[in-house]
This record gives structure tokens, C-alpha cells and sequence, in this order.
């Protein structure tokens, strides 16, 4: 590929999806102590990691999302005893779902962060963005079908 | 006055949704009575232009099968949809891809390499079917395959889905029975969009099995398990889609010893039916551990097959990446 | 959406917070423009939404544009959604049809290019406006208070949160597992910094306790099983066979004079002494009844004996006495079971237990109580000869990656009142090893200085190794202490008489599954975890449930003692409240579409999915339920709903921030 002035770098578009007590608030602190991330990826705020249906990534994936962060309490710490290994379990067969797809497992990342972790948050986001950026786009096509279908629609 | 207008037609499709509708027994003598069976290729000779012919919304009921494979099929949705009053995504294949929609998880080239080069093909010259020919007498054509399988309700609008491969024949007459009601003004159809013929729960609800709390350390074959008869098959490991398979078909397979594999589709208001799999296989394994999670996942030997036999040209994902690429 | 809804959104400038980076006027031009189709009717920034003038112009555009929802761009909903929540409210909206969504930690503050960072607010917008579109009006639950209270573990801060309680004038459940209340602080001698005696202060409250007319007294005693919710929980409690008739024993002594059998009391003397086989924990123990302990008891061994019975003056001795279960309803619960000294036999260079004169700080706490097994007297393992020397070594378990890495908090100050009490009692030569001097307390700092001025010696460094291998002729017969002087970068070898192990807290071995018991959670470390750090630290994320004491973490006394109180504050607030409102965040099972498949079954931990055999499906009892959601996603029928955080309300905020939702001419490709 060549670096032309119009051809802009490859900016992925990530949704993370953010347990109320931990990461949405290790986010929070990151804000608050000023620390300074790639800007790429967008959160949505769920009570506890166990919420996360697999449909909320497979519709971000559908809708053009490059890359999912699943993100919740370390194992242990849960806010809801032990919910987060439901969502371990749910996240391991998904990778293998989505790798079946054609989907990189790399995309689906699962983060444990704390609280208090607003740097390790930071950091991870920071790393996962460039992960995701040299895996280059996903660009998950599911519109291709309704534009031929638009094509076909053309009276002959 | 005439009688109102059926048709039925299958695009992309195995036969079996006609087999299921003549399975109806005598109940077909009362489609016979109440309809004028306009066109109905498997059952009688009909052509493309006697439709076209037709006001629009001539056609009563349509009972449209199979997906969308190819450029004819979409046209003929097309054409059925305008002739028809109540068009209904009739099987799994028009209301989800069903088996053939499985070929979405592979390049078209690799579907048609498949067919034509494969060792048992007798092709030397690796010839393929081009889509229009030039003879002496004229051109000729055949249809386009689209890249990817599409359902129904992806290239024309449906009112009603009835799911199952095929549906079974004690819903058809049910439905049959409810549309000649409807059509003397002694009962009402369902709001637009509804799933006809099922239930809106999941096999389990017809399922007799006994059940408890679910967690298991292994998942298994059926063939290589012997199963429990009395017991519920996925507490036994054994990988059962009843869980989230539409209700509807009295739990055929899991009452004779067989795994549910998802051909009633998802249950009502689920909007990806896999994702519902993955969520709910996920939640009987019994191990916090990621080591032993992926041993215990090991089991699943082909999980996005098992997740989305049926339904993966209905799915979110549609597609997998390769398919498409093209 | 069957009617169209109608939006006002909101962007804050938050003075220069947003606005200095977010270009918030592009950000609501472009809202009004693009969200149209979703319903978006107006689009407003102002510099601060929270002020009152902010809060103001959102009720103005509710009851003049008839707005039905309400979309905040702002800071993070854990700041101010209550905020603008209550605006709504105010303005006749349902408070629950209002979204915050935060434009500021998530966008503002972490992001530097302002290109990037105003088109991730719009994205965060549209996602806020998409999810909106689906919130339902919602009710907090309300769910009455049963006044009864149950506080689990007798120490300081147990008996301090049912005293408040009983003296408010609510019954009291006391639980404690030993056969007497007062926990740790009955073992002290004195209490730093004032030095005032430990009994003196504790046995009054263990009296009133044992005595109160609301509290009920439940030693010996266990709580085995939790069931129920805030308000209404019913606890299951095994009182163990104390094989002693309470109505007929006086305490009168008689038996536990008589008993022959001598038993080490690791316990309550911390192997330093004995007890008999029927037994008080301690002379002014609360309870006064005895316990037989039937493991040592040689009737219960042999089958013979029974002398206590023989002298017992009104027949109180009942070797056949069985434990008792009791189920006894409350409305809520406190947990305040302390913690474990951290065992120093881990530290194997320290020769605890392998080097007598090597002592713990419990050790030290009885040999220099008065009533211990010493009388008071400061000795060395033989009892009676007198250290001359002596080294106190802190942070022992604690501060220590191979261990605990938290500070245990108590340690350096009760190392400075070990050092004190030993100068005071014997005139001996103490020296402190230390890695920081903590003393943040009222007064604490003042006793630092008090013993820096008796003449204790402070070496800095952590003591490397202690032995009895000497090496000079001054080392004979000595404990030799291996120290590098961290201020000097000396290295030391100081030869003491005694050591005493300034050993940390732990959480209680069974902390783990104590807190499986009342559904709550711990920290890795083990200790349990409040509802937040700073603002609710008594409070649990499970309604009802409170924590005060060490359970929570290390902690002082005073500290034990606020916790306590602030926990009975809470309480005594909801019992006087009559009924609690309860977050409307709550799972539901839809009958109709359950397939009574049971995988939810298994996914709550709160005990909040119920499965009717009969009916062959589950349900979710809404006061249990925490709202975490789990279920919701593990339902394969997709028969689960949860309010607040739907399906719908998550897959279209995903469709927003994807701007999925902006008419496709918009999205230039």
C-alpha cells in the first residue's frame, strides 16, 4: 500500500463494552487523571461482563466494528460474585465461533481491569488499537448483498 | 365468485417443504376446495409468464421455499411478492438459508469447484457452466449464482414465517385450517411478521425429558455417548440445539433419542440464533479455568456449524469472510 | 417504536472541560441535522447542564416541546446521572427516560486531537440517542423492612453495631463462633496510644450486650445458610452443644475447678496457656456458661469421668445435649466476623516455632496481660527469666510480596506499645526493625514520639534472618537478629533475649466462603469488598448486607468501633424508613416463552432464579435479583428481559455509535 496525501491511515473502529463497576469506572479514572488514549474506541456501559450476549458482538462485528473489547472485574472480583467467568466462558467459545467466520479471534479481546486500574486500561486500549490497526480493516460486507439485490432490481 | 388464488414455489430447496405439505393427508382435499391452485411447479405444470400475467395481488396465499440462490430466484420472489397478497417464508430455507445457506461459510468458487472438479466429476476439460452461450440457434442463458445465499426477507418483503425442515404436517394443517377461517371472516390472521406454525418458546417446552441444573465437564457425540433415554441429552454433554430451537415440532428429535440440530430456528424475538447457542452452551460448563474451558470447548467439534446449521444466511454475520470476498 | 418519540439533546461544555477539546457546538448542530429520523427535535449546548440554569432549560424544553426523552452528553453517568435524572423528574418526566452519556472522561480528558475527539462524541451521541429511544418508564422497586437485625461475629465491632442497634430499640441477632463475644480486643493488655486497659473498656459493652433486652445472645454458634433479601432474610444458625443447660448454669465455676483435664489453649491464651475441658474463654467472658469441649473431654473420650456433672450445684451438665438450628428472620445483616493473625511459621528465617524465645504479637498480648498466663510478667519460654534485650520486628507477613503486599495498619503502633510495656516492666533494651513508621491515627504520632524519647532504639531494615547460631562470644546464648540499617548501610547482627513478631491480619481462613454465604464478594486478598472504597465503605453491592471491622480490611480499634456504628446508622436508617427503594434494574422471566430449559438456573448467585417443577419454569424473585444481567444474556429462548440494559437498548446503542442509524447519503464512503 502506498502512503499517498489522500489516503489517510487505516483508523479502526472499536466497540468495548464495559462492566458498570470496574472497567466503565477504570475509564472513569483514566478521564479524571487526564491519561491519554487512542480515541477509536467507543464504550458502551453494561452492569457486570455477564451481560455481554454474544449477539452484542456478533451485531457489532455486522455493523462495521474492526475489533470488540469485552472488559471486566479480574476473576475473583467480581461485583456480582462470580459473574465474570460466565463471561470467560462465553467469550473462549465465541473466539472459536468468529475464528470459524473468518473473523481474527484478535479482534474479540477480553480485558480484566479493576477500579483502580485506569493506567492498565489505558495502556491496553492503546496496545489493542495497534494490534487491531495492523490486522487492517474487517470491513464486514453484509450490505454487498443488499446492494446486489438493489442491482438485480433493474427491470431487464 | 372464484376461489382465492395459492401458490407455491421453492427457490433454493431440497423438496421436502412440498413433500410436508402433501404429507397434510387428506387436509390437502381442503386446500383443493377452498383455493384455485394457481402455480405450483412440483405439483403441476405452470409457467413464469401466466404469473406475470396476473393482476397484482391476484394470488391469495403464496408459500414460498428455499432461499435465495441465484438471479431467478430473486426474480420470482419478486414477481410472487407483487401477485400475492400474503406472501409466507414457508421452511427453513426461505425463512433462514437452512443447508444450503451453509454454503455461506465458503468462496463461491470453492462451491462450484466443488460440483464440477471434484474427484467423482467426470469434467477432463474442467469445463464450467457459463452464464449465457451463444449458439447457432440463438443465445441461451442460465441463472446467475449470487455470491453469497440470501433468505426471503433479505431481497422481498414477507409477511408470515413458517420455520422447520421441513415444517411439520400437523402445523400445515393448522395453518391451513386458520387461512380458510380467516378467508370466511371466522377467524383473524396474526399481525404481519408473526412466525405461523410454532410455538414461541423452545424444544424444552415440549421436550419430556427430565432436566436439572446443567453443568457439565465434557462434551460429546451422540454417537459415541449412550445417552440416558429418560434424561435430558445436553446434561449428559451431548449437544442438543433444543434449548434454542423454536417450539413447535413436539420435540421430534430429542423424543426418539436424537439431538435437537435447530431446524425450528430461533425462538420469538431472538435475533441472532447462534449467539443464543453460544450463550447458552457456554453457561452448563462447569469450570472457571480457561485451560479446562477450552479443553471442555474441545468437544464442540464444529461449533459455528452446530450454532448455525440452519440459520447462518439469517444471521447477523450472514456470511463468513471468505464467502464474502467471492 | 410504534409513536415517534420526541428527544431534546444536551451537550455541556463543562466550561473548557468538554468544550476545550470537544467542538460541542459542531457536536449539537450535527445532532439536530442527523439524529432527526430517530426523533431528535432539539439539540442544545450550554456551558454547565449541571447547574441549576442547565437543569432548568432541560424541564423548560420537556413541558414546552413535549419532549419524551432526554439525552445528556456530559461526564460520566456515575457523577451526575441521579443529577439529571431528578431534572427529568422535575419536569414530569420519568427519571428513567433520561441517558447520560459521557463525552468527558471518555472523550475529552483522554483524547488530544480535537478533529477525532468531536466525531467520537457524535458517535457517543447517536448511541445515547439510539439506546434512549428504548428506555421504558421505571419504578423503583419497594420492598418493606423486617426491624429485626442479625450482626455475625462478637468482636469490638459487632458488639459496638448491636449495641447501637438494641439501644435504637430493633432486636439484635449476636452471632459469635466462640463460646464468648469479644473477639481479639479481650486478649489485649493495653490499647495504643492512650494505654488505657483493654478489659476496662471492652467488658462493660460485653455486659451490656449480653444483658440487653433487644439483644439475643447466640455464642458457640454459626450461621450456615442465607436466604431471602434486604428486608426480609432468613438466616439459618447451627448453636452448637455447649452440653451445658443455660437456664440451670449459674457460672459458678464449680465445674471447670473440678474438671481434670488440662487442655493448651490455642485460642483465646494463643497456646500460651491452658484451659480445662469445660471451660470459659476468660474470666469475664459473655456469655457466663461453659462450654464442654468434646474432643478433649475425657468422658466424652472414654466414657467415664463426669465429674463436672458430679459437682455441678443445680445439674446444669447435659453430656447429651444436641446443636440446635435456629431460622430466624431479619431485615438485615452485618458482618463483622475479623480476621486471622497471619501464621509466622511461614516466614521459616524467623524461627517461629523453631526458636523459643521467638514470640507473636498475640503471644506478647497474653504474656503482658495481668490476667494471662504469666500474671503480667514479661519472660522469657522457661517463665521466669527476664529478657534483657529485646527486638520487636515489624511488618512481619505484611508489606511483602511473598506474603501480603497491604500494610496490616495496626502493626507499627501496637510494636511501639509492646516497646513501651517491655521498657516499662522489665527496664530492658528494645529495639524496633522497621521498613516505615505508620502512625496515622489521632495521637498515634505523639506516642511515636513518647517512645522515641523512652529510648527504644529504630533501626531501619528489614530484618533479614534471626538465629541462635552465635558467632562471638557476646552472641552465646542469644537470639542473633540479621539486619541491614537501611539509614546507615550498615549491615547489623543484634543479639537480643526475645523477639517478638510484629505479625499482620488476614482475612479469616473461611472468609471465601463466608462471603458465598451472604452473597457478597472478596478482594484477591481475601478481605471483603465494600460497596465503594470512599463513599459507602460499610455498605455491600448486595442490598442489606454490611461489613464492619477487619472483615473489611486491616484496622484499629477506633476504626472496628466507627465502622460498627456507621453500619447500625445505616441500618437503623432503613428500619426507620419502614421500606426500601430498590434500583429498577431487574431480570424477568417470561412465562409464556420459558422452555423451563434450566441453563439459567445455575447463572445467579444470589439465589434469585427459581425453577417451578410444577409449571416446568423458572422465575427471577425481583427483591433478589442484583441486576447484573447474566441470565438475560445466558437465555437460549431469548425469554429473559432486564430492564434498564435490554437487548434492544444495547443493540441500538451499538447501531448509533457505529452511525448506523444516520440516513445513508450522511455517511460519505
Amino acid at each position: 500500500m502506498t502512503d499517498t496525501p489522500e489516503t489517510k491511515p487505516f483508523e479502526p473502529t472499536i466497540i468495548g463494552f464495559t462492566c458498570n463497576w470496574c472497567s466503565y469506572r477504570a475509564a472513569d479514572m483514566a478521564g479524571t487523571a487526564r491519561m491519554k488514549y487512542a480515541p477509536n474506541v467507543r464504550l458502551i456501559r453494561l452492569m457486570c461482563s455477564g451481560r455481554l450476549d454474544p449477539t452484542f458482538v456478533l451485531k457489532a462485528f455486522a455493523g462495521g466494528a474492526d475489533a470488540v473489547l469485552i472488559s471486566g472485574c479480574h476473576p475473583g472480583d467480581c461485583h456480582y460474585i462470580n459473574q465474570n467467568y460466565k463471561a470467560l466462558r462465553r467469550f473462549l467459545l465465541m473466539k472459536r465461533v468468529l475464528a470459524q467466520m473468518g473473523i481474527q479471534p484478535e479482534r474479540l479481546k477480553l480485558l480484566w481491569a479493576s477500579a483502580a486500574e485506569g493506567a492498565i486500561f489505558t495502556r491496553e486500549i492503546n496496545e489493542f488499537v495497534e494490534q487491531v490497526r495492523a490486522l487492517g480493516p474487517l470491513n464486514w460486507n453484509t450490505t454487498a448483498i443488499e446492494v446486489h439485490a438493489e442491482k438485480e432490481e433493474v427491470p431487464a | 365468485m372464484s376461489k382465492p388464488k395459492f401458490a407455491m414455489y421453492w427457490a433454493a430447496s431440497c423438496g421436502g417443504c412440498e413433500i410436508a405439505v402433501l404429507n397434510i393427508h387428506e387436509k390437502i382435499l381442503d386446500v383443493d376446495a377452498a383455493f384455485e391452485v394457481v402455480f405450483w411447479p412440483v405439483a403441476m405444470d405452470a409457467k413464469y409468464k401466466d404469473v406475470e400475467a396476473m393482476q397484482d395481488g391476484e394470488i391469495t396465499l403464496c408459500l414460498f421455499n428455499g432461499g435465495m440462490r441465484n438471479d431467478e430466484n430473486e426474480h420470482i420472489a419478486k414477481l410472487l411478492r407483487r401477485k400475492s397478497k400474503i406472501m409466507v417464508a414457508f421452511g427453513s430455507c426461505a425463512c433462514e438459508g437452512c443447508i444450503p445457506g451453509l454454503a455461506n461459510f465458503r468462496p463461491i468458487k470453492e462451491l462450484v469447484d466443488t460440483a464440477f472438479s471434484t474427484i467423482s466429476t467426470d469434467n477432463p476439460e474442467n469445463i464450467r457452466p457459463q452464464t449465457s452461450y451463444s449458439m447457432p440457434e440463438g443465445a441461451i442463458t442460465i441463472p446467475t449464482l449470487n455470491p453469497m445465499l440470501k433468505t426471503l426477507d433479505q431481497v422481498v418483503d414477507v409477511d408470515y414465517y413458517m420455520p422447520g425442515c421441513p415444517p411439520e404436517s400437523h402445523q400445515i394443517a393448522a395453518v391451513v385450517d386458520l387461512v380458510i377461517a380467516a378467508l370466511n371472516g371466522k377467524a383473524e390472521l396474526p399481525p404481519k411478521g408473526a412466525t405461523i406454525g410454532a410455538g414461541n418458546s423452545t424444544v424444552c417446552d415440549e421436550c419430556q425429558r427430565k432436566r436439572n441444573v446443567k453443568l457439565i465437564k465434557e462434551f460429546g457425540r451422540i454417537q459415541f455417548t449412550e445417552a440416558d433415554p429418560e434424561l435430558c441429552l445436553l446434561e449428559q454433554g451431548i449437544p442438543c440445539n433444543g434449548i434454542a430451537t423454536r417450539s413447535g415440532c413436539n420435540a421430534r428429535c430429542p423424543s426418539v433419542g436424537a439431538q435437537c440440530i435447530g431446524c425450528y430456528g430461533p425462538a420469538e424475538g431472538v435475533v441472532d440464533y447462534g449467539a443464543r447457542l453460544i450463550a447458552g452452551f457456554a453457561s452448563v460448563i462447569d469450570s472457571d479455568d480457561p485451560v479446562e474451558i477450552d479443553k471442555i470447548l474441545d468437544g464442540l467439534v464444529d461449533p459455528a456449524g452446530q450454532f448455525y446449521r440452519f440459520n447462518l444466511a439469517g444471521s447477523l454475520l450472514r456470511a463468513s469472510k471468505s464467502a464474502q470476498k467471492g | 417504536m410504534d409513536k415517534k418519540e420526541k428527544i431534546g439533546v444536551y451537550v455541556c461544555h463543562c466550561g473548557t472541560n468538554i468544550a476545550g477539546v470537544v467542538n460541542v457546538g459542531e457536536v449539537s448542530t450535527w445532532a439536530a441535522e442527523n439524529l432527526k429520523n430517530d426523533g431528535v427535535v432539539i439539540a442544545r449546548d450550554y456551558k454547565f447542564m449541571c447547574s441549576s440554569l442547565g437543569q432548568e432549560l432541560i424541564q423548560k424544553d420537556i413541558k414546552e416541546q413535549g419532549l419524551t426523552r432526554v439525552v445528556v452528553a456530559a461526564c460520566s453517568p456515575h457523577l451526575h446521572e441521579a443529577t439529571f435524572r431528578n431534572a427529568c423528574k422535575g419536569g414530569g418526566l420519568n427519571p428513567y427516560l433520561c441517558e447520560l452519556v459521557s463525552i468527558r472522561e471518555q472523550d475529552s480528558w483522554v483524547h488530544t486531537d480535537k478533529i477525532a475527539a468531536t466525531e467520537k462524541a457524535k458517535a457517543i451521541l447517536s448511541g445515547g440517542v439510539s439506546r434512549v429511544i428504548h428506555h421504558e418508564p421505571l419504578e423503583p422497586l419497594h420492598v418493606p423492612i423486617h426491624p429485626a437485625t442479625l450482626v455475625v461475629g462478637g468482636g469490638i465491632a459487632g458488639i459496638q453495631a448491636a449495641l447501637e442497634i438494641a439501644n435504637a430499640g430493633f432486636p439484635v441477632y449476636l452471632v459469635e463462633r466462640e463460646p464468648s463475644i469479644g473477639g481479639h480486643m479481650a486478649q489485649f493488655d493495653k490499647t495504643f496510644p492512650t494505654l488505657d486497659c483493654s478489659a476496662c473498656i471492652l467488658t462493660p459493652k460485653m455486659v451490656d450486650a449480653g444483658n440487653h433486652p433487644n439483644i439475643t445472645l447466640l455464642t458457640y454458634s454459626e450461621v450456615e445458610k442465607v436466604d431471602g433479601y434486604v428486608g426480609n432474610f432468613v438466616a439459618t444458625i447451627r448453636k452448637r452443644a455447649r452440653s451445658v443447660n443455660e437456664a440451670d448454669c449459674t457460672g459458678c465455676g464449680i465445674c471447670w475447678e473440678k474438671c481434670p483435664k488440662k487442655v493448651v489453649d490455642n485460642v483465646f491464651e494463643a497456646g500460651m496457656g491452658y484451659r480445662k475441658a469445660v471451660y470459659v474463654s476468660f474470666p469475664q467472658a459473655v456469655p457466663k456458661y461453659p462450654v464442654i469441649d468434646r474432643e478433649n473431654c475425657t468422658y466424652y473420650i472414654k466414657g467415664t469421668c463426669k465429674a463436672c456433672e458430679k459437682f455441678c450445684p443445680t445439674n446444669a451438665i447435659n453430656f447429651a445435649q444436641e446443636d440446635e438450628i435456629l431460622n430466624v428472620q431479619v431485615g438485615n445483616i452485618i458482618l463483622a466476623t475479623g480476621y486471622d493473625l497471619f501464621d509466622s511459621r511461614r516466614i521459616t528465617q524467623y524461627g517461629y516455632g523453631r526458636l523459643a524465645n521467638v514470640f507473636t504479637s498475640l503471644e506478647f498480648e497474653r504474656m503482658s496481660n495481668a490476667a494471662g498466663p504469666t500474671g503480667g510478667n514479661i519472660v522469657l519460654r522457661d517463665g521466669k527469666t527476664v529478657p534483657k534485650v529485646v527486638g520487636i520486628v515489624h511488618c512481619v507477613g505484611s508489606r511483602d510480596k511473598n506474603y501480603n503486599e497491604y500494610c496490616s495498619a495496626i502493626c507499627c503502633m501496637q510494636s511501639l506499645k509492646f516497646a513501651h510495656l517491655v521498657e516499662e516492666r522489665t527496664g530492658a533494651e528494645v529495639y524496633n526493625f522497621y521498613i516505615d513508621i505508620r502512625t496515622p491515627g489521632k495521637g498515634y504520632e505523639e506516642f511515636y514520639h513518647r517512645l522515641l524519647e523512652e529510648g527504644t532504639h529504630f533501626i531501619r531494615g528489614k530484618v533479614a534472618e534471626i538465629s541462635d547460631a552465635a558467632r562471638l562470644p557476646a552472641e552465646e546464648g542469644k537470639l542473633i537478629m540479621q539486619v541491614e540499617d537501611t539509614l546507615t548501610a550498615n549491615q547489623l547482627r543484634v543479639p537480643v533475649d526475645m523477639v517478638i513478631l510484629s505479625a499482620g491480619l488476614e482475612p479469616r481462613h473461611d472468609a471465601k466462603e463466608v462471603a458465598n454465604r451472604f452473597g457478597i464478594s472478596c478482594s484477591a486478598d481475601g478481605w471483603l469488598i465494600e460497596r465503594h472504597p470512599k463513599l459507602d465503605p460499610v455498605a455491600t453491592v448486595t442490598e442489606g448486607i454490611y461489613i464492619a471491622g477487619c472483615v473489611q480490611g486491616p484496622k484499629d480499634i477506633p476504626n472496628s468501633v466507627a465502622q460498627g456504628a456507621a453500619a447500625a446508622a445505616r441500618i437503623l436508617g432503613k428500619i426507620q424508613q419502614k421500606e426500601v427503594a430498590l434500583e429498577p434494574i431487574r431480570a424477568t422471566i417470561h412465562e409464556e416463552q420459558c422452555s423451563g430449559c434450566r441453563i439459567c438456573n445455575n447463572m445467579c448467585p444470589f439465589n434469585a432464579i427459581l425453577f417451578h417443577e410444577d409449571k416446568m419454569v423458572s422465575e427471577v424473585n425481583p427483591a433478589l435479583c442484583q441486576g447484573c444481567g447474566t441470565c438475560v444474556a445466558a437465555c437460549p429462548a431469548g425469554a429473559i428481559s432486564g430492564t434498564g440494559f435490554s437487548n434492544e437498548q444495547i443493540l441500538s446503542q451499538i447501531n448509533g455509535l457505529l452511525l448506523l442509524n444516520i440516513p445513508k447519503k450522511e455517511v460519505v464512503a
